[in-house]
This record gives C-alpha cells, sequence and structure tokens, in this order.
C-alpha cells in the first residue's frame, strides 16, 4: 500500500499545491473540482519527474511556515527602508556593496530559496553563485556595515533554511 | 456604516499605497545612475507596490459580491519570479563589466558567471 502510494504520489506537497492552485484558478470549490484538480496534481509530478531526479530528502512544512512569516514581515519593512532610501538618499551619497556570503547549503532548492529570500529583503540582491557553489554574491543597496549584513543574512535566513532541509 | 462602505474606505487605502510604491519604485529607477543600485528599487518596491494593488482588487472583488482568488496566484507567480528576473539583470550586469567588478569569493574559486573559458583557447 506504500509503495503504491508512493508510486502514485512521488511528490505529495506538490500534489496538494497543485490541487489548491487549481481551485484558486477555477474560483470555486466543488467536489469536481478538487477531484480533477487532484488528477491534475498526479498527472504533473509524474510526467515531469524526468527533469527532477534529485528531490529534497526532507523538507518540515511547519518550520517554512514559521519562515514564511519572519520572510513576509521583512519584504513588508524592507519596502519601507528602500523606498525611504530612494526618497531621502541622493545618489551621490549612496553607498553600495557587494559582500559575499559563504554558504552552508549544499541542495540545490535550499540555496535557490536563500537567493530570493535576500532578492525580496531589505535592500539586497543576490547576483551570482560561485562556481562550486559555496558562495553567494549579493549587492547592498546602501550600507555602513557589510559584514553585520552578511552576519544578518546567515543566522536571519540561512540558519532557518538548514533547519528547514535538515 | 454598512460592511460594504468600510469595504470601500480599504480598497482606497489599499491603491493608495500600492501605488505610492509603484511609484517610488519608478523614482528609485530613474534617480539611481549605477545599473546595479537601479536594480533595487523596482525588484522590491514594486513587488509591494503590486501585491498591494491586487489586495484592492480581491477587497473589491468581495465587496461587490463575486469573490475572486486570481490574485493571489499573481502574487505568488510574481513574487517567485521577481528575484530570477533581477538575479539575470545582475548576471549580465557583471558580465558585461557595467559595475565594479566583485570581490572574489572566499575559497579561491571563481563567480560563475566571470567562469568563462578563454577566448584563445576555444579558437
Amino acid at each position: 500500500m506504500g509503495r503504491a502510494l508512493h508510486w502514485l504520489i512521488p511528490h505529495p506537497l506538490l500534489t496538494l499545491i497543485l490541487t489548491i492552485v487549481w481551485m484558486l484558478l477555477q474560483n470555486e470549490i466543488s467536489a469536481g473540482m478538487i477531484v480533477f484538480g487532484f488528477i491534475l496534481g498526479v498527472i504533473i509530478p509524474w510526467g515531469t519527474s524526468v527533469w527532477w531526479p534529485d528531490t529534497p530528502k526532507s523538507f518540515r512544512v511547519g518550520k517554512m511556515a514559521s519562515f514564511s512569516l519572519v520572510v513576509i514581515w521583512d519584504i513588508i519593512v524592507a519596502n519601507i527602508e528602500v523606498a525611504w532610501i530612494v526618497l531621502t538618499v541622493p545618489s551621490s551619497k549612496l553607498k553600495p556593496a557587494w559582500i559575499v556570503v559563504p554558504l552552508q547549503l549544499r541542495q540545490p532548492e535550499a540555496i535557490t530559496m536563500l537567493a530570493g529570500t535576500i532578492t525580496l529583503t531589505p535592500g539586497t540582491v543576490s547576483a551570482d553563485l560561485a562556481s562550486n557553489g559555496r558562495s553567494l554574491l549579493v549587492h547592498v543597496l546602501h550600507t555602513d556595515d557589510p559584514d553585520a549584513v552578511r552576519d544578518d543574512i546567515i543566522t536571519r535566513y540561512e540558519a532557518r533554511l538548514l533547519e528547514i532541509f535538515a | 456604516m454598512t460592511a460594504q462602505i468600510i469595504g470601500t474606505y480599504f480598497v482606497c487605502l489599499s491603491l493608495i499605497i500600492g501605488s505610492g510604491f509603484v511609484l517610488v519604485g519608478a523614482i528609485g529607477l530613474l534617480k539611481f545612475n549605477d545599473p546595479m543600485t537601479r536594480l533595487h528599487a523596482p525588484t522590491k518596491v514594486g513587488t509591494v507596490g503590486i501585491g498591494m494593488l491586487l489586495i484592492a482588487s480581491i477587497i473589491h472583488s468581495f465587496d461587490i459580491g463575486q469573490p475572486s482568488t486570481h490574485e493571489l496566484l499573481i502574487m505568488a507567480f510574481l513574487f517567485v519570479t521577481a528575484p530570477i528576473s533581477a538575479n539575470f539583470i545582475g548576471k549580465v550586469n557583471i558580465h558585461c563589466k557595467a559595475c565594479d567588478t566583485p570581490p572574489p569569493p572566499a575559497d579561491g574559486d571563481t563567480w560563475s558567471t566571470l567562469d568563462v573559458p578563454d577566448q584563445e583557447s576555444e579558437r
């Protein structure tokens, strides 16, 4: 039974997400739509599994939820900060900086999430990854202390992602 | 006050905040003069600006009695794709030397964008 279920639904989370997306697209909740969404949720991961051979071994949904809340809060704060910088700091006084973030994360999915989070939060854009995948290049819009920004990224986001994908 | 009027107020508030953020994003794009700093304004301010406009749309749809949730999908896909386009623009800037050359990574490696085969050896 367990193996049959695993064969039918190799990515349970993805199936769930696809079902929810289908229902949001249809704008209605009815038994027929749930069943059709579930059928799509089974067919699509099965049909595309060739392109993602290595799925993360573990993924903690609870930790992911708290991480999402932290990120959403940071996005709101970051937007106000960046808007303030745009309106008040003249271009000539801006102190942009490159910072190099050494990575402890190894899974590509985790690094992608970290890079995306960095781009969406306080005045930072992730620009590049080292060839061996062990450092992330981040551009900061305006900072007096690049090292503090780097430590902030490591303790605030990377530590949490390490727990999610542990 | 009925719920509908309160809803209308929230729609107005969201629209004002959203368009304010979008305006700031546009100002930032015009004001900064370096390609990399320019990238910051639209990627972040833009997402929250458009997010607030979409929230206004959701509240309005509930207000007029035709609930719509498509906006949540737009928001989700926007938040997933915005960093990727920013990342690509950043990579192009580094590759074309349009900005200061970044410091090398910690362990003597090179950035993947600058890790190109020699022109000579290719010939």
